[in-house]
């Protein structure tokens, strides 16, 4: 048996209505790596909230080696060794990462900085568990997967036994992701104890030693890792069997959408290099990538918003030129973006301004918008698109994520357009919400529609993809057919790897 | 203790608001009347005679809220579009001149009734330019129209000044500076006799229900609503940003510069450097008090006239320097921040 480290027992904590923490106690021991798992809302970060003493609960509470520490008090949690590395990382872009993990360290009054013993600190602590970064680089320039080693540095120099890692792999790429659990094991072997809460289960099998379902604020559940499986763990944390559905082969229909070298520069950057890609009716292309890789443009050229810098669009077997979005919405394009909140709604207005904000020449007479139809139309959409949570007059940021994800589904799906463009359709998703927008995409996809799927989600790409494409560097590759496909030709085609028109089909 | 996004906002704290906010600055500002030496009771009695204590203080009041209303509206659609129209005393006072040159050079000798909505336009276009010019910049080069339309205030009441000191400068006063007037044809007709009062009150009432309308019932107040609130969503949306823009503009700066206008055509008939006591900046106020809802600019411009009408009232009879009205409409504005963050958030503890 282990020496417990951690120990928090019946901690309870309402907002409002809704009970975010109900009676959860969990130990944690030394040496141990613990996965908390459940949806979003589930009250994983209530409950680390609470650890880290930012919430004070209402019932329970939490101690470190036997401590009991004072509610309420991250402070005191520091001091107990407690770390915390937050899914939105709290470092300044503008300091060098020394700089960075000595802030919070000295005195503000002391008026001299011990820059040469915390240098070689943080020189120590990176050796011991292989978190190479240079101390001198600015936090601005780093990658994602860089600034979340600083992070953990910045505990480990405050000399946290524990760590607790807020879905550390929200914002990593899938070999980051991997580098990150041999460093997350490494520590444990040197004697650190770590909770990392999650929700993808692959993560949770691979890294975790022990696993802890919360659903609804409940503890539902504790598991050794390997006296479990994925769909033990699902079931556990859905509450209910889900299951995303698959593909049926089909034939795919004429050629939709054709475009030829286009490339696309955005504030003087190709952002896309002389892409080619073919889009049938009735079929699903999946354009497979690491974040940041053109994908945004790609998706921006379909919806409207960016120009073409060279290149040719076909659409319908002739050329368009540029689209304006204007033109991509009356020409049958359906347009799900990448972020929601920024462009794919506008939270403050309601939800019926929403549904028809981008067809509102359709819902208006002589500039003056008509409401009972524009109100009928979002009542349609909330009744075949099953969105939750809201009626056509209350504020679209009251939707939660899967909701307003099938509102701007259901704005585009229930006017049949003949293409859809879904970039990153499920990201951020709990498990209900993404089957529900697979089956969506998938009912298009029977009905005619030709979908460019653009994620980086591979189970996701494979699940619902005829053919697939990668883009690395605004290049993309030729595509493949998903039956030839397998994860780790994608992976290859992720980094890079393809041989021009190799196999294309 | 932390602050949290409230899931709704009940209509009642929303209407609440204001008057809350409202309360709150009188108490702040009873303290300093204390400090004057003042019984605090009595002061506040005091102004509410100086504002509604006969007919003539009526009429004054109401006369004040006119220009209020205009530079209130002016401010409430711009910032609504999420445009920082700061400029409307330059605006103003542009209106202002443009009426006056119009009306001593051009128009002179049509009817009145001609007249009166040819000079009113004008007034209108001139505050439309003074804003189209920083919303240029700021579309073209990303100039913060902040900075721009704050400054070019000054520009333009100095190029007023300039004006009414040489070319529009009228020979018959006496060397005073002040510009040659409008026709006394062409000038607004009085609501009540011998009062300033004119029928320039009812065209800015006018204008707030024009204006409701059109940000509650077109497609241009939706679009511009969605710009404001998230441009880049906007622009995904298919809203043409920069066209909403210029039209938001055009009816921001165009009511400004109506603003004054009407003050030339309704009070004075010609334009000194005197004719605003800050009627623009005031407007600003107006338009955060009224949390820029257009019906709301009317009562947010009527508080702060009765504020400054009866202050004036308060200073005569008990001596306390007129600028408590001032630090009170400041102090509103502040005060109504503030309650306007509690309505959107919640404290927990």
């Amino acid at each position: 048996m282990r020496e417990t480290v951690l120990e928090i027992s019946g901690v309870s904590k309402r907002f409002g209505d809704t009970l975010a923490n109900d009676d959860i106690s969990l130990t944690l021991g030394k040496g141990e790596v613990v996965a908390l798992l459940g949806e979003n809302g589930a009250g994983k970060t209530t409950l680390m909230s609470i650890l880290f003493g930012h919430y004070v609960p209402d019932t329970g509470s939490v101690a470190v080696n036997g401590e009991v520490l004072a509610p309420g008090k991250p402070r005191a949690a520091i001091r107990a060794g407690v770390g915390m590395v937050h899914q939105h990382f709290s470092l300044a872009p503008n300091l060098t990462v020394l700089e960075n993990v000595m802030t919070g360290t000295e005195s503000l009054f002391s008026l001299a900085s011990d820059t040469k013993s915390a240098r070689r600190k943080l020189a120590d602590i990176a050796e011991r568990f292989g978190l190479a970064v240079n101390p001198d680089a600015r936090v601005g320039d780093l990658s994602v997967g860089e600034q979340q080693r600083v992070e953990i540095l910045k505990a480990l120099y405050n000399d946290a036994k524990i760590l607790v890692l807020d879905e550390p792999t929200a914002v990593l790429t899938g070999p980051e992701a991997e580098k990150l659990f041999v460093t997350l094991k490494e520590m444990a072997a040197q004697g650190l104890s770590l909770i990392f809460i999650s929700h993808k289960l692959d993560e949770v099998m691979a890294a975790a030693d022990r696993v802890v379902v919360l659903r609804g604020g409940r503890q539902v559940a504790e598991r050794k890792a390997s006296e479990t499986s994925k769909a033990e763990l699902a079931e556990l944390m859905v509450g209910r069997k889900v299951e995303r559905p698959v593909r049926e082969p089909a034939t795919p229909g004429p050629v939709v959408l054709e475009a030829v070298g286009i490339t696309v520069r955005v504030d003087g950057v190709d952002r896309l290099k002389s892409v080619d890609f073919t889009l049938h009716a009735g079929e699903v292309l999946g354009i497979i990538g690491v974040s940041g890789n053109g994908q945004a443009t790609l998706a921006a050229l379909l919806s409207g918003t960016v120009k073409r810098a060279s290149g040719d669009l076909v659409l319908f077997g002739r050329g368009v030129g540029d689209l304006t979005v204007a033109e991509a919405i009356s020409e049958g394009i359906g347009r799900v973006p990448e972020d929601r909140n920024g462009e794919g709604a506008i939270g403050e207005m309601a939800i019926w301004e929403n549904a028809v904000l981008e067809r509102i020449s359709d819902y208006s007479r002589h500039g003056l918008v008509q409401r009972g139809a524009a109100i009928n139309f979002a009542s349609q959409i909330i009744e075949a698109f099953d969105v939750r949570g809201g009626t056509p007059t209350s504020r679209t940021r009251l939707l939660s994520g899967g909701n307003m994800q099938k509102l701007i589904l259901g704005r585009n799906l229930i006017e049949h357009p003949k293409i859809l463009l879904a970039a990153q359709p499920a990201r951020g998703l709990d498990e209900g919400a993404v089957a529900a927008v697979h089956e969506r995409i998938l009912e298009a996809r029977r009905a005619g529609t030709a979908v460019l799927l653009i994620s980086e989600d591979l189970d996701e790409v494979m699940a619902l993809a005829d053919r697939i494409q990668a883009i690395v560097g605004g290049r993309l590759s030729p595509p493949v057919a998903a039956e030839n496909a397998n994860t780790q030709m994608l992976g290859l085609m992720m980094a890079g790897e393809w041989t021009e028109n190799a196999d294309a089909v | 203790m932390r602050f949290e996004r409230r899931e709704h906002r009940p209509t009642a704290l929303v209407i609440a608001t204001p008057l809350i906010a409202v309360a709150a600055a009188l108490g702040i500002a009873g303290i300093l009347i204390a400090l004057a030496g003042a019984p605090v009771l009595e002061a506040y009695w005091k102004i509410l005679v100086g504002a509604f204590g006969s007919k003539l203080s009526i009429t004054e009041t109401l006369t004040r809220a006119t220009p209020l209303i205009l530079t209130g509206l002016a401010a409430a659609v711009a910032f609504r579009a999420n445009l920082w129209n700061i400029g409307g005393e330059g605006q103003f006072y542009l209106g202002a001149i443009a009426t006056a040159a119009v009306g001593a050079h051009l128009t002179a000798g049509l009817p009145g009734f001609v007249q009166m909505p040819i000079l009113m336009a004008s007034g209108a276009v001139a505050g439309m330019i003074l804003l189209l010019l920083p919303l240029w910049l700021r579309l073209r080069f990303s100039v913060d129209e902040v900075v721009t339309t704050l400054l070019l205030n000054f520009v333009a009441i100095l190029f007023v000044s300039m004006l009414i000191d040489t070319v529009l400068k009228d020979p018959m006063a006496f060397g005073w500076p002040q510009s040659e007037a409008v026709e006394r044809v062409a000038r607004l007709p009085k609501l009540v006799d011998r009062s300033r009062l004119h029928i320039g009150l009812l065209v800015a009432v006018a204008f707030a229900f024009i204006v409701h309308f059109i940000q509650s019932r077109t497609t241009f107040g939706l679009r511009s609503r969605a710009a404001g609130l998230n441009a880049r969503g906007a622009v995904f949306a298919g809203v043409p940003l920069a066209r909403t823009l210029v039209l938001v503009a055009m009816l921001s700066g165009g009511l400004a510069g109506l603003a004054g206008s009407i003050e030339v055509l309704g009070v004075k008939g010609y334009v000194t450097t005197d004719l605003s006591p800050g009627y623009g900046y005031s407007g600003i106020v107006v338009a955060m008090l009224a949390n820029l809802h257009p019906i709301g600019v009317v009562l947010a411009a009527l508080f702060t006239a009765v504020m400054f009408v009866g202050a004036d009232g308060m200073s005569r009879s008990l001596g306390i320097p007129t600028y408590i009205a001032d630090v009170t409409v400041a102090l509103s504005l502040i005060s109504m921040l503030v309650a306007v963050f509690f309505t959107q958030y919640r404290v927990r503890r």
